[in-house]
């Protein structure tokens, strides 16, 4: 598996697209795939504040229910609700179409803490053993 | 096989392993003089003899079902048709328990899916449960399923109009949790909340109101508004109710609600001293995730065959349990059997039968206390079949007198509040002829 080269990631396996001092989240390929067949995702509400290492969100597959944590400290902009009614997007999609919140990022500085591919590619290998 | 757990080799080897002599060494610990007390115990009693003592204990209470109880208060005295304990006592029924591997008993999760229709049905709402322990503890899980973390909403409004024991219970719940619980007092007129009542508390983390339908004094409250005002704050409607009102009155669905929780003891259930009863819980379809306990399903096998299956549990209790808001993972299976089997026997017009007479015996008898000299009504809003009267005298006195002439007063709200001791909230119910309506009157007058 290779990681999108234009995106930051976390531990937790969640990427994150920054576009000025707009965010978007998402969850990894590595992710999606070790969660098998997504079956809901919950997501906060606009205008709602995330907190970096903080759960945002819930993801649920046939096979496990976890958190969604953010990368980055904001305000919700937008979530996609396409994937909220078609959670299998995550499996499809996880880059592109289920991108799941957009947020106004409070603190720019806090991307240093955050892996380039690489770096998660590599986390990810060890991880999945 | 005969069962042996233990043979005295096993229980020697295992005395030698930790190092003792004989069992009761294991007790040591308790002071000698608690260990092994006498017990003051009367002589022992044939079967027959016991028979008799038991009977004439039993004699000495005072059971409802004969329209002598005028007493609700959230358990209610009604007619319970012979079919209930029938079909409960049959053996594929009587279990307290949703089997283990729930499919293999496809009429017990039959029951349970008819059940959940019928309990949506009555409330007007999308999805029930296979039931709750009982109507507090269905309140107060469905005041959680409005609780999201991820959505910041943490806040639960209650009004002081529900139940009071409903009231301590979702205090009960919701201690030590990041949850904001914010009780309004009971109203100081008229015991009616009204909806503008809540609009100080509203805020941005406002996860539901809660009120009762009709409220723990009998009045029928605007529920409509108090949904308008909690969804324009963000907010959900979390309606607490009986199903027999629902007989007469508009569903609480239909009036906004988001969660509906209901005591369904009323529906076959004996009251028995306070319980088993059971607990009806229903949602809209967007909170079916949020939805403590179990949600049985229809589908079609690999044949093509009508079949039931357990469609939902909560998934905490199996993946998540660490983030668990409900410990609920079964439900209150023969309770819910015999609710099915009463609503199933009553039928829609057996049901609207019962709600209907409830409701005349009741305002016949809140207009024949109305001509009593002393007695006043301060409810400020229409009821069903339950109702405040003022009394000239606290109502523990007068209670005590209708006991003697073998009836049940109504409930001292001097219980709730020692202020309100002169308040009776009384109740009527079909069980009552218009010969023991005019016979209590004619008592609470004297009494």
């Amino acid at each position: 598996m290779t990681a999108p080269r234009d995106l930051k990631y976390t531990k937790s396996h969640e990427w994150v697209r920054i576009d000025g001092d707009i965010a978007t989240f998402g969850l990894t390929d590595h992710a999606q795939s070790e969660l098998g067949d997504i079956t809901y995702l919950e997501l906060p509400e606009v205008g709602g504040a995330v907190t970096q290492a903080e759960p945002f969100g819930v993801v649920e597959s046939v096979k496990a229910a976890s958190d969604i944590y953010a990368p980055l400290d904001g305000e919700v902009v937008e979530i996609n609700s396409t994937a909220v009614d078609a959670p299998d997007l995550v499996n499809k999609s996880p880059y592109d179409d289920a991108w799941l919140v957009k947020i106004r990022i409070a603190d720019p500085a806090q991307a240093s803490n955050l892996m380039d591919p690489d770096t998660y590619d590599q986390f990810a290998e060890e991880s999945a053993h | 096989m005969t069962f042996n757990p233990h043979t005295r080799e096993d229980r020697e080897e295992m005395l030698a392993a930790i190092g003792i002599e004989a069992t009761n060494e294991l007790f040591e610990g308790i002071p000698a003089d608690v260990r092994f007390p006498t017990l003051n115990l009367p002589p022992q009693l044939t079967e027959m003899e016991a028979a008799a003592r038991l009977q004439e204990l039993a004699d000495r209470n005072m059971t409802p079902g004969n329209g002598k109880t005028f007493l609700g208060a959230g358990s209610y005295s009604h007619f319970i048709p012979a079919t209930v304990g029938q079909i409960l006592a049959r053996g594929e029924f009587y279990t307290a328990y949703t089997p283990y591997q729930p499919e293999v008993a496809q009429g017990t999760l039959q029951v349970i899916y008819e059940f959940q229709s019928m309990v949506a049905a009555l409330f007007d709402m999308e999805v029930a449960n296979a039931s709750m322990y009982d109507g507090a503890t269905a309140l107060a899980e469905g005041a959680l399923i409005t609780i999201s973390r991820t959505k910041g909403k943490n806040k639960i409004v209650v009004s002081g109009t529900v139940h009071p024991a409903y009231r301590e219970v979702l205090r009960t719940y919701t201690v030590g949790l990041p949850i904001e619980l914010v009780e309004l007092p009971v109203p100081a007129t008229g015991f009616v909340q009204e909806a503008e009542d809540c609009r100080p508390y509203l805020s941005d983390n406002l996860a539901c109101i809660v009120v009762q339908y009709p409220n723990f004094f009998g009045g029928i409250e605007d529920v409509q508004a108090v949904a308008d005002l909690a969804h324009e704050a963000g907010g959900k409607l979390v309606v607490s109710t009986y199903p027999v009102p629902l007989g007469m009155l508009k569903a609480p669905g239909a009036l906004g609600a988001d969660v509906v929780a209901a005591e369904g003891q009323a529906l076959g259930v004996a009251q028995s001293f306070g319980g088993p009863y059971v607990g009806l819980l229903a949602t809209r379809q967007e909170y079916i995730r949020q939805m403590p306990g179990r949600l049985a399903g229809i589908t079609t096998d690999s044949e093509g065959k009508r079949g039931f299956v357990l469609a939902l549990q909560t998934r905490e209790q199996h993946i998540r349990r660490e983030k668990a808001t409900s410990n609920i993972c079964t439900n209150q299976g023969l309770m819910a059997t015999a609710a099915t089997v009463y609503m199933s026997t009553m039928g829609p017009e057996g049901f609207r039968e019962v709600a209907n007479r409830s409701y005349q015996n009741a305002h016949y008898l809140a207009g024949e206390i109305a001509k009593l000299e002393g007695f006043e009504q301060p409810l400020g809003a229409p009821f069903f079949h339950e109702f405040v009267v003022t009394c000239p005298k606290p109502v523990r006195e007068i209670n005590q007198k209708l006991s003697e002439r073998g009836f049940i007063g109504g409930y001292d709200l001097g219980e709730v509040d020692p202020a309100l001791d002169h308040q009776m909230l009384v109740c009527a119910t079909e069980l009552q002829s218009k010969a023991t309506i005019d016979e209590f009157v004619r008592l609470l007058a004297t009494a």
